[in-house]
């Protein structure tokens, strides 16, 4: 997506997919035109760029007024897939993300092995939740312009600006159908200071006078270090220590925040994020299937094997197990 | 479901916010700064829909520090407000209104403290003590009574701890924390934040 964006590569996609509706037309086009964003850039007008930088939130706050078009749309198929568990959480040791793996389509299980988790950069991860397919897409772009400005500007954005960007970019499509809660997970690597005062006027309000929602232990790591931010279509931009997100969240959070604490080591910390997502998957019937983890350090994110979440539920079986006497064993294998 | 109080004394001017941020059921968090720094004398408090009152606040706060940086001196509260409230009014008949209600709490070295209160139809209001949320219903009757134009700063503070000692007592949701600044010819100040424990 980037090279097609360098090259200035247009390709329009059909209009003919939908006869049924005479509106579709201008819902198709409008849709597109919205996607090839141009950006009146005051921020880049300073550097000397020949390319004119393609990101268009025009005039920031007009969103399209031909969102009263879209209230005529195709009838879904099938209802959305919004059901999942994702859980982040910051420690001594870094960022946990982990997520369940199941795409849930209504009643029916449309995928048991999704990608939940998807990775930005070498040193950001994104969960995803809401609706399947909006997420994908977002990333997408996400990871398109996130390429884009570290080739401008020869230096990558913090997850702050990042989170800023997707808010932005996300903010003319506020009130129509588009579902999509991401965390950013990630490292902010240090930079010189001299560099981060010239910045902090152009880039995203994160000097320490105007950091107003970063408690103050926190704010030596407001430019480096651990950053765990929530970002949702409605237009939501939460910084914090620990987010869950999802249908199966409020099981999620019962676990977390129970155990968790800055001081958990590396095998703590997984466990921890396993066990929460196992409790949240075992009563919200729209997560389940497998548990994605990842852990992003100093060094970069690490994926974990895929793990089938059946195996932690005899974990904790056995565990159990040996607390039964053997009466209620007995009638548990009668069950069975 | 989120508490906007402010209280305007000879002096000064006395704001607290609620430290929730909430999404459906879930606190996600719970030491959210509502409270929006405009210049070095004017705050302003917002709460409401979710995107809108980010959106917003920092939309105002871009534009009153760029008249600062064009003109070389600070607008006042008054001015602050005023603009606040067209630009709620420009876009109220829109497509896409903004969904905020807000406090703007300022001193200005010529007219002193000022306090106006906003909400979501546009509508502005210089008054001397306002709140905003389902708290205010519980709360307002509390400043009706106690209020007097000339308290002082403790007095305000307690007022403020009796409003959030009803709030805990009575109303449904738990809003544990509260963050409080007052303002004053010397600029904003960070007061203590203000706890409850459980009911």
């Amino acid at each position: 997506m980037a090279l097609e964006d360098i090259c200035n590569f247009k390709d329009k996609p059909t209009h003919k997919t939908f006869p049924f509706y005479a509106s579709e037309d201008t819902s198709v086009s409008v849709f597109t035109e919205s996607l090839n964003f141009k950006w009146r850039g005051e921020m880049t007008s300073k550097k000397a760029s020949d390319v004119p930088l393609e990101f268009h939130v025009p005039s920031l706050f007009k969103r399209p007024s031909s969102r009263a078009s879209h209230s005529v749309s195709v009838r879904r198929p099938f209802p959305l897939s919004h059901g999942t568990t994702t859980l982040g959480f910051i420690f001594q040791g870094g960022v946990i993300a982990a997520a369940d793996t199941r795409a849930s389509a209504g009643g029916l299980v449309a995928c048991p092995a999704v990608h939940k988790i998807t990775p930005i950069h070498s040193h950001l991860v994104v969960t995803s939740s809401g609706s399947g397919a909006d997420c994908m897409l977002w990333e997408r772009i996400l990871t398109r312009e996130i390429r884009l400005y570290q080739l401008r500007h020869k230096r990558r954005l913090s997850i702050r600006g990042t989170a800023k960007l997707l808010s932005l970019m996300l903010h003319p499509f506020k009130g129509t159908d588009v579902c999509v809660a991401l965390t950013l997970c990630g490292w902010d690597k240090a930079e010189s200071t001299k560099n981060l005062e010239e910045t902090l006027g152009v880039t995203d309000d994160c000097s320490p006078s105007v950091c107003k929602d970063v408690p103050s232990k926190t704010n030596l790591l407001c430019f480096s270090g651990p950053k765990l931010i929530y970002v949702c279509s409605d237009g939501a931009r939460l910084q914090g220590d620990i987010f869950s997100v999802g249908s199966g969240s409020p099981y999620a959070y019962g676990v977390l925040d129970r155990s968790l604490s800055w001081s958990l080591n590396k095998e703590e910390a997984i466990l921890l994020a396993r066990e929460a997502v196992f409790r949240a998957t075992h009563r919200d019937a729209y997560s389940g299937n497998n548990v994605d983890l990842f852990h992003v350090t100093a060094e970069g994110w690490r994926q974990r094997q895929r793990e089938d979440l059946k195996e932690e539920y005899y974990r904790d079986m056995e565990k159990r197990g040996k607390k039964m006497d053997v009466k209620t064993k007995k009638a548990a294998k009668i069950m069975q | 479901m989120e508490y906007l109080i402010g209280i305007q004394g000879p002096d000064f001017v006395l704001v607290a916010a609620d430290n929730v941020a909430a999404s459906s059921i879930i606190q996600m968090k719970h030491d959210y700064d509502k409270m929006f720094k405009l210049s070095e004398k004017i705050l302003l408090l917002c709460v409401g829909e979710a995107g809108d009152t980010v959106q917003f606040a920092e939309y105002i706060q871009k534009n009153v520090q760029l008249y600062k940086m064009r003109n070389g001196y600070e607008l006042s509260p008054s001015a602050a407000a005023n603009f606040t409230r067209k630009n709620l009014a420009d876009y109220l008949r829109s497509r896409t209104p903004y969904h905020v209600n807000l406090l703007l709490a300022g001193y200005d070295d010529a007219d002193g403290p000022g306090l106006f209160y906003m909400d979501y139809l546009s509508s502005l209001a210089k008054a001397p003590f306002a709140a905003h949320g389902y708290g205010a219903f519980l709360t307002l009757s509390i400043l009706d009574r106690d209020y007097k134009p000339d308290l002082t700063r403790e007095e305000a503070m307690n007022i403020l701890r009796k409003c959030v000692e009803e709030l805990n007592k009575r109303f449904i949701l738990n809003l544990h924390s509260f963050n409080v600044r007052l303002i004053d010819k010397d600029g904003i100040h960070d007061m203590e934040k203000l706890t409850v424990g459980a009911k």
